[in-house]
C-alpha cells in the first residue's frame, strides 16, 4: 500500500507514524533531570550561604561550580551519555553551556590548540555570548531611555 | 527552618524542570538545534529580565530559575541595569559581562584545560 511515495509522501507518512509518546515521555525526562541539576545549584547556592557570602559572591560561586561539574563531567564522558536521556535537562542548565563548550573542543583537538580546540570551545557558546551580550545592550540602553 | 531549605529545593526542581521541560518540548516540536535552543533560551531570559518578570521567577525557583541559560540571559541585564544606575548609559556596556564574568571565564578556563586534558570516548 505504501510502496510508491513520493519523497514528500513518505515525510508525511514517516511525521504521522512516529510515535508521539515520545514527547510526553522526553519531556518527563528533561523535566526531572532539568529540575534535580537545579537542585543541586540550590545545594550550593545554601550551603555558601550558610557560610557567610553575600548574595553576588554567592551567585558567582554557584555559577562557577555549576559550570566546573558540567565541565569534570563532559570530561570524564558522563555528560553527553545523560544528554543521550534528558535531552533539554541536560542541555538548557548551564552545566549544558559548559558542556557545549568542552565538548567540541575535546573531540576537534586533532586540529590542533588554535583552530581545533581554540576555535571549537566556541562553536554553541559563541553564538549564546554573541545573543545574550547584544540583547542585555539593547535592553540597557532601553532602560537608560525610559528611566535618565 | 528545616521547611524553608526542603522549600527551596521543591522550588529550584519544580521551577527548573520547567523551563527545562519547555526546551524539550521546543525542541521535539519545532525540531530546533539545541545552539538555537540555548539562543532563544538565553534572549528569552534577558527579555524577562528587562521587563521585571524574571525576578519574579527567581523569587519563586532561586536556582531552579538562575541554573537554566534563561538565568544567564537575566544576569547578563541584572549587571547591565545595576550599572546603568550608578555609572549612566556606559553601562550598557560594561554591566553585562561584568556580572557574568565569573561564568564566564570559568567556562573558557577550565573548558580549555579539561578539552586539553580530556580524551572524548570513541563515537557508539
Amino acid at each position: 500500500m505504501y510502496n510508491i511515495m513520493t519523497k514528500k509522501e513518505y515525510e508525511k507518512y514517516a511525521e504521522k507514524i512516529a510515535p508521539k509518546s515520545n514527547i510526553v515521555r522526553n519531556t518527563a525526562r528533561a523535566f526531572v533531570v532539568g529540575g534535580l541539576i537545579c537542585v543541586v545549584g540550590q545545594i550550593i547556592t545554601n550551603f555558601l550561604k550558610s557560610k557567610g557570602y553575600d548574595m553576588d559572591d554567592t551567585s558567582n560561586l554557584t555559577a562557577l561550580i555549576m559550570i566546573l561539574i558540567g565541565i569534570i563531567f563532559t570530561g570524564l564522558n558522563v555528560y553527553d551519555e545523560l544528554g543521550r536521556f534528558a535531552g533539554a535537562g541536560s542541555i538548557v542548565p548551564i552545566t549544558g553551556f559548559a558542556n557545549s563548550i568542552v565538548s567540541p573542543a575535546m573531540e576537534f583537538k586533532s586540529e590542533g590548540f588554535i583552530m581545533g580546540v581554540g576555535a571549537k570551545m566556541f562553536v554553541i557558546a559563541g553564538p549564546v555570548l554573541v545573543y545574550g551580550i547584544s540583547a542585555s545592550v539593547v535592553i540597557g540602553i532601553i532602560y537608560y531611555l525610559l528611566n535618565f | 527552618m528545616m521547611q524553608n531549605t526542603f522549600m527551596t529545593y521543591l522550588g529550584a526542581f519544580i521551577v527548573g524542570g520547567i523551563i527545562c521541560a519547555i526546551g524539550q518540548i521546543l525542541i521535539d516540536k519545532t525540531k530546533l538545534t539545541s545552539a538555537r535552543i540555548l539562543v532563544l533560551f538565553v534572549t528569552t531570559g534577558a527579555v524577562l529580565g528587562g521587563l521585571g518578570i524574571y525576578e519574579k521567577i527567581v523569587q519563586i525557583g532561586g536556582a531552579g530559575a538562575t541554573v537554566p541559560l534563561t538565568g544567564f540571559g537575566y544576569n547578563l541585564v541584572k549587571g547591565t541595569m545595576k550599572e546603568i544606575n550608578q555609572h549612566g548609559l556606559l553601562g550598557a556596556f560594561t554591566g553585562g559581562v561584568k556580572a557574568a564574568a565569573a561564568g564566564i571565564t570559568a567556562a573558557v578556563f577550565f573548558g580549555y584545560l579539561a578539552s586539553v586534558a580530556f580524551t572524548p570516548k570513541a563515537k557508539r
